[in-house]
């Protein structure tokens, strides 16, 4: 199976054609979000404020960084478990976020909204931290500093490893996959 | 009597919880690389082989093999012919955590209040530390950093002893299979039935630190445990529950006497990152 290169964030429709299944290589930056940073950012839309972040076109990352080493651009950085953003995601997608990138089931509330604005859930491997720590390139501190590595953080990234796990129509590798190899 | 002073312990503490962190098991390396040979899906093996080379660039590089390196949980078997010297016994475990998460550039998940407040410890502690007392004049640390992927698809349940086998085969599989991708697969399971509430969950803890594939000593269990492997690698939900034959490493059971009411059972999921790290002093 060929490798998809995806330049992140996108403008316009880039993601459509992509399919449940595809193996891609993100690259550009994407910023990281889970459940501390998430719940500010839907605090904030409630009360009326400017989001820290323009998330049109832009990608979440579900990920708490380990701290890096010396010599190292980031610590082990693999996906959390989605779901605990289903809450708030909605919102964002609302605000134009077009892809996230995580581990998990999603709920039909976000698959819902994903497919309404045209998002896509790529996963990456839970527990390949190390090894995915390697496409980041550069992290930068962008809102929310005090919560440490719940804060958001900007991630640059040169082939970032992930498939696409629902795509915009709401195709679910989650639902596809497993039953083919189900016994009796 | 024999004295061991704390900075002994400490840094016992210290240097386990690096090892832990950076280095898998040679027991789950290998049934990582068994299970990438025999899985059917090919995503499957694409995903165990991303497993098995994070796991050797984290322990050549030492670093993290997660990003979450847990909660810092001890189980820790004093001689109670040993007198503890120097300090505060529970403080210099909380001291090597500290040191380990810090100067090992490891995450701090720890927050200090779980309901109101949420704020980040900074430290990763406190531990959570089991302690028995056993004779002799040896101190038996065993430490296990627990990422909450899986640990937060565990499940506790009361069942009553009509449910007998059966009830706990259903509600073992299903726990793990229902799980899906979230905790990380493939896992190992590890099972307390018996004692009370906290006891089963408790040993559902230890189960998860055995060898992996190590059978219980008793037969009837050792069955149990390759009955309920195979429904679960029957699910089909297989590595990062994209499909495949290999959802769990293995199936550990515990067990303990309880009361003639009950039945309790725990399942405590750890993901394939199945770090622990131990040493007799």
């Amino acid at each position: 199976m060929g490798i998809i290169h995806i330049q992140a964030p996108v403008v316009s429709d880039e993601l459509d054609s992509l399919r449940a299944g595809d193996i891609v290589a993100i690259s550009g930056y994407i910023y990281t979000g889970r459940d501390a940073a998430h719940k500010r950012l839907i605090e904030c839309l409630e009360s009326g404020k400017k989001l820290p972040v323009d998330f049109k076109g832009q990608f979440i990352y579900h990920v708490g960084p380990a701290p890096a080493k010396p010599g190292h651009a980031s610590g082990s950085a693999g996906p959390t478990t989605s779901y605990r953003m289903d809450p708030y995601t909605p919102a964002l997608l609302d605000q134009g976020l077009k892809a996230m990138i995580g581990k998990g089931f999603r709920s039909q509330a976000v698959i819902e909204s994903m497919k309404k604005h045209k998002a896509v859930f790529f996963g990456a491997t839970g527990g390949a931290a190390a090894l995915i720590a390697r496409s980041i390139t550069k992290v930068e501190v962008v809102a929310y500093e005090d919560l440490g590595t719940e804060a958001i953080h900007k991630l640059y990234v040169v082939d970032f490893p992930a498939i696409v796990i629902i795509d915009s129509l709401g195709n679910n590798l989650y639902e596809s996959e497993p039953p083919k190899y189900k016994k009796p | 009597m024999r004295e061991l002073h704390v900075d002994t312990i400490k840094t016992t503490v210290k240097e386990l919880f690096l090892e832990a962190n950076y280095v898998i098991g040679k027991d789950i390396y290998r049934k990582l690389a068994q299970c990438q040979e025999e899985e059917e899906s090919p995503i499957g093996r694409s995903i165990l082989g991303q497993i098995i080379e994070n796991d050797d660039i984290a322990a050549r590089e030492r670093v993290a093999i997660c990003q979450d390196t847990g909660l810092a949980i001890l189980f820790i078997e004093l001689g109670q012919d040993v007198h503890i010297v120097g300090g505060d016994f529970n403080e210099a475990i909380n001291q090597g955590v500290r040191e380990a998460y810090k100067e090992g550039y490891l995450r701090k998940s720890a927050v200090n209040d779980p309901l109101f407040d949420r704020i980040n410890t900074k430290d990763n502690t406190p531990a959570i530390i089991h302690l028995s007392i056993v004779p002799g004049e040896k101190v038996k640390i065993l430490v296990t950093p627990k990422g909450f992927g899986s640990e937060n698809m565990s499940a506790t349940k009361m069942l009553k002893p009509a449910d007998g086998v059966q009830g706990v085969r259903d509600f073992v599989a299903a726990t793990a299979i229902n799980a899906g991708p979230n905790p990380c697969p493939p896992i190992i399971v590890g099972v307390g039935i018996g004692g009370t509430l906290e006891k089963a969950a408790q040993i559902a803890k230890f189960a998860t630190l055995r060898q992996v594939g190590q059978p219980n000593p008793d037969s009837r269990y050792a069955k149990l445990e390759e009955e309920i492997l195979t429904a679960i690698n029957k699910s089909g939900v297989g590595p990062g529950g994209l499909g495949g034959t290999t959802t769990a490493l293995a199936v550990h059971i515990e067990y303990f006497p309880t009361h003639i009411a009950g039945l309790p059972v725990a399942v405590n999921i750890c993901c394939h990152a199945a770090r622990h790290a131990e040493k007799v002093l």
